[in-house]
């Protein structure tokens, strides 16, 4: 996969994540796009891996979250 | 010997979302609410999906009772790694008296034509809060049940289900073809991600209708009102520990 396509890929992983954000999707696709804006001048090759490395571990970041946010409301509901 | 899952998911309103009760007091809204599997089924149809990873099971079934918005779970089922789902449509308005028992005839009668071993389904759903649909459905079939399983192990042909029950754990040995339901601490389901939804929409679903399967629909329990849970009343500040004592002392707490 070239590498642009790549970082297409896990932008729209995150805007696919996004959805679900507590505070609304606009307000995560807003600070996500900001976010891959500011480092679009980049054309050094293993800078930009290693940004894309760096996304893809927010994905999981963020996956993680949502499953541990689940997981507490449902304890606190349930079992407390 | 590997076996035939047959796992339950209902489409609830979204855990996060701030439930609203209908001014007639007839139920909540859930127009133009946010919608997903309810957890406790994700939590089943995740280890389905992990005892067909274990070679423990060779089909995971996922089935949803309702309108065709269902379809959106199974999706979410099958993009889990569910092999097929089952979608038995009902009409909207038999929908909102649909109980616990009309689904356990489905589960049940389901379980019997596609020649299943295990059925799993969530303990309890997050809107109703019924727990029941396990145990009719064990009854229905006439199998053993191991309901709030917190670990599934297989043991011959046994399955060893660890259950959560009040202060701590039991594990019991039930025989196969079983129903089990799965408690919170069962596993961590895993996220359905963009390609595996992409991917899912490959896979089959099959329509039935309750009709098809023999299953009355007509309703055994009349709601009669859904209500708010009474507000928290507001607290009141003191000033001093003085003050504290003879506030709780007027209480009647000290």
């Amino acid at each position: 996969m070239s590498q642009r396509s790549q970082v297409i890929n896990v932008y729209k992983k995150l805007l696919y994540l996004g959805k679900d954000w507590p505070q609304g999707y606009h307000y995560f696709r807003d600070r996500c796009k900001r976010a891959f804006n500011k480092n679009k001048h980049v054309v050094d090759e293993k800078q930009i891996n290693a940004m894309i490395e760096r996304a893809e571990f927010v994905v999981k970041e963020i996956e993680a979250l949502y499953k541990l946010k689940k997981y507490r409301t449902l304890k606190k509901r349930y079992y407390e | 010997m590997s076996l035939r899952v047959l796992v339950g998911c209902k489409r609830v309103i979204d855990y996060a979302v701030k439930i609203r009760v209908k001014p007639d007091k007839t139920g909540v809204v859930t127009d133009g609410v946010k919608h997903s599997m309810n957890p406790f089924d994700e939590i089943a149809v995740e280890e389905a999906v992990r005892m067909k990873e274990r070679k423990i099971a060779s089909e995971v079934i996922a089935v949803s009772c309702g309108p065709s918005t269902s379809q959106e779970t199974l999706r979410t089922a099958l993009a889990m790694g569910a092999d097929k789902a089952i979608h038995v449509e009902v009409d909207p308005k038999d929908y909102s008296n649909m109980q616990p028992i009309h689904v356990s005839k489905i589960l049940a009668k389901l379980a019997k034509d596609e020649k299943i071993d295990v059925v799993i389904v969530g303990k309890q759903a997050i809107d109703d809060d019924a727990n029941q649909t396990a145990q009719m459905t064990a009854a229905f079939l006439d199998w053993p049940q191991a309901t709030f399983a917190s670990k599934i192990e297989k043991d011959g042909d046994h399955l060893k289900v660890t259950r959560e029950v009040d202060g701590g754990l039991e594990t019991i040995k039930v025989k196969l073809p079983a129903v089990i339901s799965s408690d919170l601490r069962l596993n961590e389901p895993r996220y359905a991600t963009l390609p595996n939804i992409m991917k899912a929409k490959k896979k089959p679903i099959d329509k039935k209708k309750p009709v098809d399967l023999g299953v009355d629909l007509s309703p055994k329990i009349e709601v009669i009102s859904v209500e708010d849970p009474p507000v928290r009343e507001a607290g009141a500040k003191v000033k001093d520990v003085d003050e504290l004592l003879a506030k709780l002392k007027e209480l009647g707490r000290i």
